[in-house]
């Protein structure tokens, strides 16, 4: 029978990372960290939780591979089409006055939004005039993303995406292929900035007229969701937008009634 | 755990490719007034506005509605897992969801439901896998089992694709094999 970690144990974990790394889990959503807990310490045959403990505690590296797994980094360009189209069509326009503008991809993971969001900006012709913030807790996901390097086979379903999602170029046109990667064009890379930030523990660092935050919010307790709505607010301009996944919601946030919700899209904009 | 928590039962339905059809037999079958949660979990396609909710909604004289992170899991409700994302239960009875890899080629994953489910249950727990074309739930009705709860495969031979039920019942993690019929009343008596 497998390895199934108590609600205890896993309390251990997580106190021992904070104590011994300084990673503040504690505030994630149970269900979820039982979950990949569970599987790292199948898929990396621990024979014990004692065993599994000892060598988070102990081992450094061991605790990179910790951080990869249990944070999910699944994603892809133009995910939800439906929202970029909104994006595209309704949020941009209504920022694009601005002589300049900054956007933050807050869990920005390995990138793939943070590019479909600047090719988005330069088909509005805005990219020149914007930087786009990509920030993620994990080091290792913000250098891959810094990279701009992707697989090739993914660029079907990406390019169907991208067309779904109101695009009228050749989405090919965004990048140089070579063997089984592709890298995405410099244009694109150079108005963006990588940078580590944890949403639990770091602060607002800039004003913003669009912050996206997509299936990020899913991982935490209801009270860490706060927070980070509290650190959204702050970091937003007057009438600025905040981006959320399709299954999340500002619904409960006490600074609700500061927000408007875009017509069945999971975008609010700051009304005060 | 408070002991009203360890004693709630739910049930939990997994399925596939000709599930439906099993559902909308089952949910008119259904008591209305039965006092737990139903929650189903389907194998979908990810367009949006999808009609699921609103074909099995009319099924039904419970309310039924697309599951929201962290919404609290009601008796008296049906749930259904929404495109894309794996559904997981917290042990305060409200949902969670996630968006990591797919398991079984499917998100959501009958089996990530279905052990979720066990953990935070255990023998309040009644899992039942429909039909299907796919491997998912059995891993997680196995899961059920060692935790107490009670795992339901349904009849290959009423099955529209056979292969899932049966899949379940070959690798001995089935504790029932039923029809639908048989199914709705097993929930009616919960």
């Amino acid at each position: 029978m497998e390895i199934l970690i108590t609600d205890k144990q896993l309390d251990e974990v997580l106190e021992d990372v904070f104590a011994i790394y300084g990673y503040d889990f504690k505030s994630y959503a149970k269900a979820s960290m039982h979950r990949r807990i569970n599987r790292l310490i199948a898929i990396d045959k621990f024979p014990s939780f004692a065993e599994f403990r000892y060598r988070i505690r102990t081992d450094k590296d061991y605790f990179h591979r910790f951080v990869e797994e249990i944070t999910v980094n699944v994603t892809e360009m133009f995910r939800d089409p439906a929202f970029f189209n909104a994006l595209r069509t309704e949020v941009l326009p209504a920022i694009a006055t601005k002589p300049f503008i900054r956007v933050w991809h807050a869990g920005c993971s390995t990138g793939e939004e943070v590019y479909s969001t600047a090719i988005l900006l330069k088909e509005a012709n805005m990219l020149h005039k914007t930087l786009i913030y990509a920030t993620d807790l994990n080091p290792d996901v913000v250098e891959k993303a810094k990279s701009g390097i992707f697989q090739l086979d993914r660029m079907k379903q990406y390019s169907e995406n991208y067309i779904a999602s109101g695009g009228k170029a050749d989405f090919s046109s965004y990048y140089t292929a070579k063997y089984d990667r592709v890298i995405f064009n410099e244009e694109l890379k150079k108005r963006m900035i990588f940078a580590t930030h944890n949403l639990v523990s770091d602060g607002s660092f800039n004003e913003f007229q669009l912050i996206l935050c997509r299936n990020v919010l899913i991982y935490f307790d209801k009270d860490l969701q706060q927070k980070v709505f509290d650190l959204f607010d702050k970091s937003l301009d007057s009438l600025g937008f905040l981006a959320l996944g399709t299954k999340e919601t500002l619904r409960f946030s006490p600074f609700i009634h500061r927000f408007r919700q875009l017509d069945k899209m999971k975008i609010w904009r700051k009304i005060s | 755990m408070a002991q009203d928590q360890l004693n709630s039962k739910i049930v939990v339905i997994g399925g596939s490719a000709g599930s439906l059809e099993a559902l909308l037999d089952l949910l008119p079958a259904l008591r209305s007034d039965i006092n737990i949660p139903i929650v189903i979990v389907i194998h979908r396609k990810t367009a949006p506005g999808s009609p699921l909710v609103d074909v099995l909604a009319i099924k039904s004289s419970l309310p039924v509605c697309e599951v929201d992170e962290k919404e609290p899991v009601r008796n008296g409700h049906i749930y259904i897992a929404p495109a894309d994302y794996h559904l997981l239960f917290e042990a305060d009875h409200t949902f969670s969801l996630d968006v990591s890899e797919k398991v079984n080629y499917s998100r959501p994953s009958i089996d990530v439901a279905f052990e979720s489910a066990a953990e935070v249950y255990g023998a309040g727990l009644t899992g039942i896998l429909l039909s299907g074309a796919n491997a998912d739930g059995t891993h997680g009705l196995m899961v059920i089992g060692e935790l107490g709860g009670v795992a339901i495969a349904q009849d290959p031979d009423t099955a529209e694709i056979s292969y899932m039920p049966e899949h379940a019942i070959n690798n001995h993690v089935a504790h029932h094999i039923m029809n639908v019929q048989q199914i709705a009343a097993y929930i009616n008596a919960l």
